[in-house]
């Protein structure tokens, strides 16, 4: 248990770093950066209570927020992501399995699932953000298409670090 | 009363997302104001220490464009000098000039934390209201003009930069002296802005340098871009024009922060008018 909150608190810290030092500099054209840091949110373990999970969106959101100038911005999304996580896994996962799978990674879950996850999960996110920073409808055209290159970097990136860090164990 | 609790209970995560994103919409609403500074933003001690250092390291990457920069601004300099002027006149007069007031001073700063692809842009420099910095002042660098101060700490300031959906700083054409308005233009590139509300009598050419008017935070005739498209969508009674802005701001390292030194009695005897009316 204990080893679990370690290697949680560890990659809230290597992702806020990535995001905010590494991320936060690449421009693609007039494109806005990737959001790669919410692969905290999709990889906290199954089992973990519903009120945790709000509380470490919001707090992750706000850090990000700190650092962006943007207060509230990256926490609203990031809470949205926190709640749609919640009704994706309660629909295509088992609560049985909880104890067999720890946490939606790329090796337990397999290519699929996890694909799929991701995808769907990152494009609210990115669908909202934006919108919410825009605040109108004026320029809706170019906010969708800001979403949808921004979300497949970000995809993109989730893969890669799910094939880094990647251990296979299959699901019973 | 039972029933509510299951009720609750059974679909907690929903209630807690409207709690939780409630509280975040709050913030977002009431920070994003811009008039008070909050503690969440990149000057406070934290998050602006850690900027510092980091483009303490990434100043060395761009040390050569700096350098290129700096050397072709001390030339320039270097040319204004009087010694590099020819003297024409055989006999010259001496007087002890008390006619100049100094009115403009320069703040040298560093930029730490930079953004130029959001609807919303804003800088951060390493100077804050001990070294003299104070919202509202100018900031310019040697290419053209940057920003506006918003928020100042102790040690650093955050600056709206001219990329943000509601800069707007008052401009002229060099050649004719026709007054208008820089803004940003409305499709977030980082080296397009657009000169609003020139007068229709105007006749602007294609290439014509717009620079800063003197009504507003900076000095007159700060450069702030070329005209490079005459024909943007017309605004009725005004000329509207595409402004090639002279600063790339994906490359910013030392900007001025301007400091007007009668910029309060300026604006204590305007508000006085305004009263008045």
């Amino acid at each position: 248990m204990s080893r679990t909150i370690i290697i949680n608190l560890l990659r809230f810290v290597i992702v806020v770093f990535i995001q905010v030092f590494l991320l936060k500099n690449i421009g693609l054209y007039d494109m806005p950066s990737p959001y790669f840091y919410i692969l905290f949110i999709l990889l906290l373990p199954f089992n973990v209570p519903n009120l945790l999970l709000f509380v470490l969106a919001f707090i992750l959101g706000l850090t990000i927020d700190a650092f962006y100038d943007t207060p509230g911005l990256n926490a609203a999304a990031s809470v949205l992501l926190a709640f749609v996580r919640i009704l994706f896994i309660s629909i295509t996962v088992q609560k049985e399995g909880f104890d067999n799978e720890p946490e939606p990674t790329l090796g337990i879950m397999g290519f699929r699932w996890f694909f799929t996850y991701a995808a769907i999960l990152t494009v609210i996110h990115h669908f909202f953000l934006f919108n919410l920073e825009a605040f109108s409808l004026s320029q809706f055209e170019s906010t969708i298409s800001r979403v949808l290159l921004s979300s497949l970097f970000t995809v993109f990136l989730i893969l890669i670090s799910g094939l880094l860090f990647f251990k296979r164990k299959e699901r019973k | 009363m039972r029933n509510l609790l299951i009720f609750i209970t059974k679909y907690n995560a929903f209630f807690l997302f409207i709690i939780f994103e409630v509280a975040s919409l709050i913030v977002y609403v009431k920070y994003n104001s811009f008039q008070k500074a909050s503690f969440i933003n990149s000057a406070n001690g934290i998050t602006g220490g850690l900027y510092a250092r980091v483009s303490e390291f990434n100043s060395y990457l761009t040390l050569r464009d700096e350098n290129e920069n700096l050397a072709r601004e001390n030339a320039r300099l270097r040319s204004q000098l009087k010694s590099s002027f020819y003297i024409d006149t055989a006999t010259r007069h001496k007087v002890a000039d008390t006619n100049y007031k100094q009115q403009y001073e320069y703040i040298v700063a560093r930029v730490i934390n930079n953004s130029i692809n959001r609807s919303y842009n804003y800088l951060t420099i390493n100077r804050g209201s001990l070294q003299g910095v104070a919202k509202g002042m100018g900031v310019i660098c040697n290419l053209g003009i940057v920003g506006k101060v918003m928020y100042v700490s102790p040690h650093f300031a955050v600056v709206q930069s001219l990329l943000h959906k509601d800069s707007k700083f008052s401009a002229m054409l060099a050649d004719t002296k026709e007054i208008g308005n820089v803004e940003w233009g409305d499709d977030l590139n980082p080296h397009k802005g657009v000169l609003k509300d020139v007068s229709n009598n105007a006749v602007p050419r294609l290439g014509e340098a717009v620079v800063t008017s003197g009504y507003s935070l900076f000095p007159e005739g700060i450069a702030i871009g070329k005209i490079s498209n005459l024909h943007t969508k017309a605004g009725g009674y005004a000329l509207n024009m595409e402004v090639a802005l002279a600063v790339d701001f994906s490359k910013l390292q030392y900007v001025d922060v301007v400091e007007n030194k009668f910029g309060q009695e300026q604006e204590g005897v305007e508000a006085q008018q305004k009263k008045d009316e």
